[in-house]
């Protein structure tokens, strides 16, 4: 058990200084960050001035110090200044981490109330309705782009029958009337993924021999289906959540971005379309620090439920 | 097929039975069943409006230009004609100099904010799609095959390396790698078709990974070495060959994806630069017309809808007919 955590630590953080390393190059691929301020010789920038800066930023210094310089920086919690409000990119991103925690959050509850309940009736009801509904959800939330889905749902509920707000995170209260349509989106293609896998491990498990002798026991079908079937379907879903919680940060940027919403992913978008390099490097670095985090409480949560893995 | 029907199960016989006494009309319904008919036709027509959108054969099949705005028709209504009086003095000008009197333009599908046809900018849009995402996928496939070739069959310290190389890939949320991609490239057409390339890699690598480690060990390839073959012609002969079926139905199930993620990065406005069509700019662009035009947004969206759809029924059925071992992997 310990040497199985301990090898997942070691692999977490050698990919965490691979994902380091990876951001520095590519703030670097663009040649000279001050190209970033001013354009060469540009602007009446003289050979002094143009010199000064680069000492400043530290480029006088050979790359691998530059390297370690900036994780030193990185490690202490400084991430330096955005270039368009000079503001420090670490109190951006503190005020923004809360807010996409909360809708994250919010998310993957709705994903998970909506998408395994429907899965399990969906295989215990096979062939009905309500398998049928829950297909054409799941179809509908693995081929629809999010971002239309979002659109769409602004369209109806914000624009045309005014139930709803189109954006923007709310205060107090009423603000939980904010939640609804970006949740909702973000939800909807995690919880078609629940569905499926969910809706094929309870097939699959109520056509195993165990399942079979409880019914030929006796045994309620409730009871079969919650007791016997259930919690052994619930594995594949559950190794599911830390996939659909990684997605999630691809699906913050996108319905943050659609529907305004104050967090971390928006913030990715503007930085990238006003060119604004540190806060984009700080925010990748952010979510790349959330993924590792994810993954190793999975593998966690794993050795917990499977004893197999604990052993091997 | 009776992939659904387990074993043991007392309908099975039966349908087993019937199958061997199946008139024409059975049959024909057991085709339409088994292959993927409608998805099939929508694909077969969505290559079709790409070919029509603008080659010289037919002449743009709507008389549209996709690039070209005509502020007379800004956010023209769905099914509705072109504007009056731009087309009176377009008939007055024909009419003084002689030509032909052009057609009045009708917007199928309506316009968007800058008065250009929607229809043609779907047909545009599946164009540039369809460039993308073949060449896209193509660099993928071969590369993620190549990759999971040398991981599987070297083995050992190179296996090591490249796997790792895999694990810190994945760390890094590939939308964010783009959006920093565009900063540091600048939006354009190789920037996007390099980003795509770069997401469709990964799993061609796990799965083929996978199989050169079981192939590897069979006689036939120790045959082969026994008789002297190098370890290039072992991977070509004997093993590329017996990958090649995984390699196709991960590829078309990887389309699908690549071209959802191809619509994400135009909508975050990461994509292709205007003022060339693609479907996820075009919901982007309809964003702010929303209540007034809603045709700008809601036409591309159903076509990325309907494509990716028809991909990831076409990619079960492949998978489904070639590799079902891959069922529970991709």
């Amino acid at each position: 058990m310990y040497k199985f955590l301990l090898r997942r630590l070691v692999f977490s953080i050698f990919t965490l200084i691979g994902a380091t390393i990876i951001v520095f190059t590519l703030s670097r691929v663009v040649g000279d960050p001050r190209l970033l301020y001013a354009q060469e010789g540009g602007y009446g920038m003289s050979d002094q001035a143009w010199d000064d800066l680069g000492v400043a930023l530290g480029l006088d210094k050979p790359i691998v110090v530059q390297y370690f310089k900036w994780v030193g920086d990185v490690v202490t919690g400084d991430l330096g200044q955005s270039l368009l409000g000079r503001n420090d990119v670490t109190d951006l991103i503190k005020q923004k981490v809360p807010n996409t925690l909360q809708l994250g959050l919010v998310s993957w509850v709705v994903a998970t109330l909506i998408g395994i309940p429907l899965g399990v009736l969906s295989a215990v009801k096979r062939g009905s309705f309500w398998d049928y509904l829950g297909r054409g959800f799941a179809l509908l939330g693995q081929a629809a782009p999010p971002f239309w889905i979002g659109i769409m749902a602004i369209l109806l509920f914000a624009v045309r029958l005014d139930w709803l707000p189109a954006g923007g995170k709310g205060e107090g209260f009423s603000g939980l009337k904010n939640f609804i349509l970006p949740a909702g989106t973000l939800g909807l293609a995690a919880s078609a993924s629940y569905l499926r896998l969910t809706r094929s491990a309870m097939l699959e498990i109520l056509d195993s021999e165990f399942v079979k002798l409880a019914r030929a026991k006796g045994v309620g079908t409730q009871m079969v289906i919650w007791k016997h079937a259930f919690k052994n379907a619930l594995i594949p879903p559950l190794t599911l959540s830390a996939l659909i919680l990684v997605g999630f940060i691809t699906g913050t940027v996108v319905v943050e971005t659609v529907f305004t919403w104050p967090g971390l992913g928006r913030l990715a978008v503007t930085s990238t379309n006003q060119n604004d390099f540190p806060v984009m490097t700080g925010v990748v670095l952010v979510f790349a620090m959330m993924y590792v985090v994810i993954n190793l409480v999975t593998d966690l949560t794993y050795a917990l439920v499977d004893p197999r893995i604990r052993i091997g | 097929m009776a992939t659904d029907v387990s074993i043991g199960d007392s309908q099975s016989f039966a349908v087993v039975g019937r199958a061997q006494r199946k008139n024409w009309a059975q049959r024909r319904w057991q085709f339409v069943k088994d292959w993927p008919v409608l998805p099939v036709i929508m694909l077969a027509i969505l290559v079709i409006m790409a070919l029509m959108a603008d080659t010289p054969l037919w002449g743009g099949v709507t008389g549209f230009n996709p690039e070209k705005p005509s502020l007379g028709d800004r956010n023209a209504p769905i099914n509705s004609d072109g504007n009056e009086r731009d087309y009176n003095r377009a008939v007055e000008r024909a009419e003084k100099n002689g030509d032909p009197i052009p057609d009045r333009p009708h917007f199928w599908l309506g316009a968007d904010q800058f008065g250009r046809d929607i229809l043609t900018r779907i047909m545009k849009g599946a164009q540039i799609s369809l460039i993308i995402l073949s060449i896209a996928a193509s660099v993928g496939m071969v590369f993620g095959t190549f990759y999971g070739l040398a991981a599987g069959y070297f083995g050992g310290w190179l296996d090591e390396i490249l796997m790792r190389a895999l694990d810190v890939y994945f760390s890094i949320p590939f939308i964010l790698l783009a959006l920093v991609a565009v900063i540091v490239f600048g939006q354009s057409i190789n920037v996007m078709l390099a980003l795509l390339a770069l997401l469709a890699w990964p799993p061609f690598v796990r799965n083929v990974r996978a199989e050169t480690l079981s192939l590897k060990e069979r006689d036939y390839v120790a045959a082969a070495r026994a008789t002297g073959a190098s370890d290039i012609w072992i991977m070509w002969k004997h093993i590329v060959p017996n990958v090649i079926n995984t390699v196709i139905v991960i590829a078309t199930l990887r389309v699908g994806q690549l071209i959802l993620a191809e619509a994400i990065l135009s909508f975050l406005g990461a994509g292709v630069p205007p003022p060339t069509p693609t479907w996820g700019a075009m919901v982007a662009e309809g964003r702010d017309y929303l209540a007034s035009a809603w045709w700008i947004s809601f036409f591309p969206g159903v076509m990325i809808f309907l494509l990716v759809m028809s991909l990831n029924f076409i990619g079960d059925w492949f998978r489904d007919r070639f590799d079902p071992r891959l069922r529970n992997s991709v």
